[in-house]
């Protein structure tokens, strides 16, 4: 009986990789990254991950794209929630991932105080060899079946 | 005539101080003038200026180390630009911090409309006659005006997620 | 008995098109638009107040992030405002090559916009026709600054490396790419029914209200009024060049598309014209000596071993560490307490090493004199304007960046009242309205 389980597990796994429907949550200067790894030069579509949804209830990645305030972040928080299990979240940008070099009372260090984060694409902007570098760990991360479930701390800046 | 020696001959007593450092001619007047000022800047014919460029403010709390002081903490700051003449001239409003408040221009030029309330976001400087005052930049929960001297520059306020260590 | 109420409709903040964050809150009755009110600030990074705490030289990765598809601009614009401010001139290449790129940054922008204005009316191949045109300029921009995006390749005093070898063939091919792209968007949308009748007529605005609410730039131009800073009050080489201001006469969305079709097209004239004005560097002095790398140079100066330094040349890659004697004067101002020396100075003897020791630890640097200043140049949006306040102390007291797309956000309610839901879209595309300059 495991045995079947754990092959529907894996085709499952293997679907869920090349059907990626994103949320891009684009708010600053990764985005101009973001919308060239869209385009025709370097492809996000051969990785199945072309198609972004705009709505939070129909897709299963968010992609947060660019420098997060601390007005958005309540924004950020309904978004999340509103979509659907089994979901993952993408940093893309180092001022999502850490905060960057924007120390200051506007700004939220690093979302994964606020979300839970999977993957990690820093780079200010990334170029989209990075982007889709982090795409593909993603697409590994998705066929295992994992999420991440845990909030951090903020980083520290004396 | 220069624009500086145009104004100061129709306004004398209300001119604290001029120059022209780098070229820009700059007016400090009192706060009380502001509006005749500006109404003469925009209907002479000779001045003419149709554009509000900027408005913005300086806070000037322990300037050089107190070593220049200032007739008043703030110094609100236009900017002003006149297409037909190509001509640009700036004004400058001493205000103090026990009251800070000036006249808004919001009826004269339209731009003054967002300028002033990022203004008061930003130093808490009220602008008396404005129909809107409220923030612009940062949330309405946020306490304290961001681009004073004695505001940290990283002392956050969250609105949700943990509060930081400083 | 029914009762008919309007709607208040929420647009935003997350929203998809990639604008970036703002929010409209719209006053519906059924499609037609009765009232908006624009809520902004969700991208405030607080750019000010972190000049206030680094040194002049430290605000230019800020400045990259504010118009962040046109970033050359805001970094020129910085560096001429602290440049008026100490009162000191650039050589003439340097001044060449500011106006090079800052024209490339003004194409990407207009590129962009008009991309995304019609991927949300849906046109996708505009879209990824434009993205593809914009990666060929952004080679060139990584070929001599070293990145795509955000670049910080301007200095006070001048810029940070000379153009490469060969850059000038090079930029002339992909321009003619460029312009076969342009001709090719030409064709899709001009004389296209469906984008002639979302565009014409909407989101009008009157010349009037467009000096009174303080616009300038393409939207401003779109309504018949030819004012651009180039040409009023020009800088750098703007008054050696040949170039027209396209002007349009209504006011509408497809006004203003035609004047950044035309503006790009006047840029890539712009770029033709430096390139072939341009003079060459100067050579400083004798090339006699072996040619080694920076590294190596470095390596061997600490075993001791600095006999040969003084004839020697010094190789380093141009787009990331910094001028040699070879182009030094040719694009760095002859202020040695504003401009980091030549890589042989700096590791070859004691003086050069001070003297980049001065302008680069904390409590030392750059110190203009007190006063203020302010300084427009021509953004991709309009008039971006610098105003510098300066204590005398190595840190500016006051950085006031005047945001091209303010005002315009400001009017955009009067553009849409009366017009109808979907006008919303094609409107604020074409206001292109960038969150990290708007914001700041």
């Amino acid at each position: 009986m495991n045995f079947f389980t754990s092959k529907v597990n894996d085709a499952l796994g293997w679907a869920r990789k090349y059907s990626i429907f994103q949320y891009p949550f684009v708010t600053a200067c990764c985005g101009m990254e973001y919308m060239a790894t869209n385009a025709a030069h370097y492809d996000q579509d051969r990785f199945g991950a072309g198609f972004p949804r705009f709505s939070p209830r129909q897709s299963d990645v968010l992609f947060v794209v660019g420098t997060i305030s601390q007005k958005m972040a309540p924004v950020l928080k309904t978004v999340y929630d509103q979509m659907c299990e089994p979901k993952w979240v993408v940093a893309f940008g180092v001022c999502t991932c850490t905060g960057g070099f924007y120390d200051n009372y506007a700004t939220v260090m690093g979302i994964d105080t606020i979300i839970p984060v999977d993957i990690y694409i820093p780079g200010c902007p990334p170029r989209p060899e990075n982007v889709i570098d982090g795409l593909i760990k993603l697409q590994e991360k998705i066929r295992k079946g994992e999420q991440a479930r845990t909030l951090y701390a903020p980083s520290g800046h004396k | 005539m220069t624009l500086l020696q145009t104004v100061q001959e129709q306004f004398p007593q209300d001119i604290i101080e001029t120059h022209d450092f780098r070229g820009d001619e700059t007016l400090i007047i009192r706060a009380s003038a502001l509006r005749a000022v500006a109404e003469f800047l925009k209907e002479m014919p000779r001045m003419d200026f149709n554009f509000l460029m900027d408005l913005t403010a300086v806070d000037y709390l322990s300037f050089a180390g107190g070593r220049l002081p200032k007739e008043g903490r703030f110094e609100v700051v236009y900017h002003f630009f006149s297409l037909k003449h190509n001509h640009r001239i700036r004004i400058k409003v001493p205000v103090d911090d026990k009251n800070p408040e000036v006249d808004s221009l919001c009826d004269l030029w339209a731009s003054a409309n967002w300028y002033e309330r990022e203004v008061w976001d930003m130093f808490g400087i009220r602008f008396r006659g404005h129909p809107n005052l409220k923030r612009i930049l940062m949330y309405e929960e946020f306490q304290g005006h961001a681009l004073r001297k004695d505001y940290p520059v990283n002392k956050r306020q969250p609105l949700i997620g943990p509060q930081t260590h400083d | 008995m029914t009762e008919t109420r309007s709607m208040l409709l929420n647009v935003g903040p997350s929203h998809p098109a990639m604008h970036g964050v703002i929010r409209l809150i719209m006053e519906v009755d059924g499609e037609k638009i009765k009232g908006v009110d624009v809520e902004m600030g969700y991208l405030h990074r607080a750019f000010e107040k972190m000049c206030e705490t680094m040194m002049y030289a430290q605000c230019f990765p800020y400045t990259d992030r504010l118009n962040y598809v046109s970033p050359l601009i805001n970094n020129v614009g910085f560096a001429l405002s602290v440049e008026k401010l100490l009162g000191i001139d650039i050589p003439v290449r340097a001044q060449y090559i500011r106006v090079i790129m800052s024209e490339i940054s003004r194409v990407t922008d207009h590129l962009t916009c008009i991309g995304a204005t019609a991927m949300e009316m849906g046109a996708l191949s505009v879209f990824l026709y434009m993205m593809k045109a914009r990666e060929y300029l952004y080679e060139l921009i990584e070929e001599i600054t070293g990145a795509r995006l955000t670049v910080s390749y301007v200095r006070i005093g001048g810029v940070k490396a000379d153009l490469t070898q060969g850059f000038a063939d090079k930029a002339l091919q992909k321009i003619a790419q460029v312009r076969r792209v342009l001709v090719e968007t030409d064709d899709l949308l001009t004389r296209n029914r469906i984008f002639f009748d979302r565009m014409k007529g909407v989101g009008k605005i009157s010349a009037q209200d467009a000096i009174s609410y303080g616009i300038t730039g393409p939207f401003l131009r779109s309504t018949g009024v030819s004012y651009d800073v180039r040409r009023a009050q020009p800088y750098l080489i703007y008054d050696r060049l040949d170039f027209e201001i396209p002007t349009g006469t209504q006011g509408d969305n497809l006004d203003r598309y035609f004047v950044r079709m035309a503006e790009m097209e006047q840029s890539l004239r712009m770029v033709e014209q430096c390139l072939a004005q341009i003079p060459q560097g100067d050579v400083n002095g004798d090339l006699t000596g072996c040619v080694i790398p920076a590294a190596q140079m470095v390596d061997r100066a600490k075993m001791g071993q600095t006999e040969e330094f003084i004839e020697d040349e010094v190789t380093t890659d141009p787009t990331l560490q910094g001028s040699t004697r070879k182009y030094y004067n040719a694009i760095n101002a002859p202020k040695k307490d504003v401009v980091l020396p030549a890589k042989e100075d700096t590791y070859g003897n004691i003086e050069g090493l001070m003297n980049h020791f001065k302008l680069v630890m904390y409590g030392h640097g750059i110190r203009p004199p007190v006063g203020e200043v302010y300084f427009p140049v021509e953004g991709a949006n309009g008039e971006l304007g610098f105003y510098i306040v300066s204590d005398g102390s190595d840190q500016p007291w006051r950085v006031r960046v005047h945001p091209p797309c303010f005002p315009i956000m400001a009017a955009l309610p009067k553009c849409l009242v009366g017009g109808m839901m979907a006008d919303l879209i094609p409107t604020f595309g074409s206001v292109n309205m960038i969150a990290g300059e708007l914001d700041r």
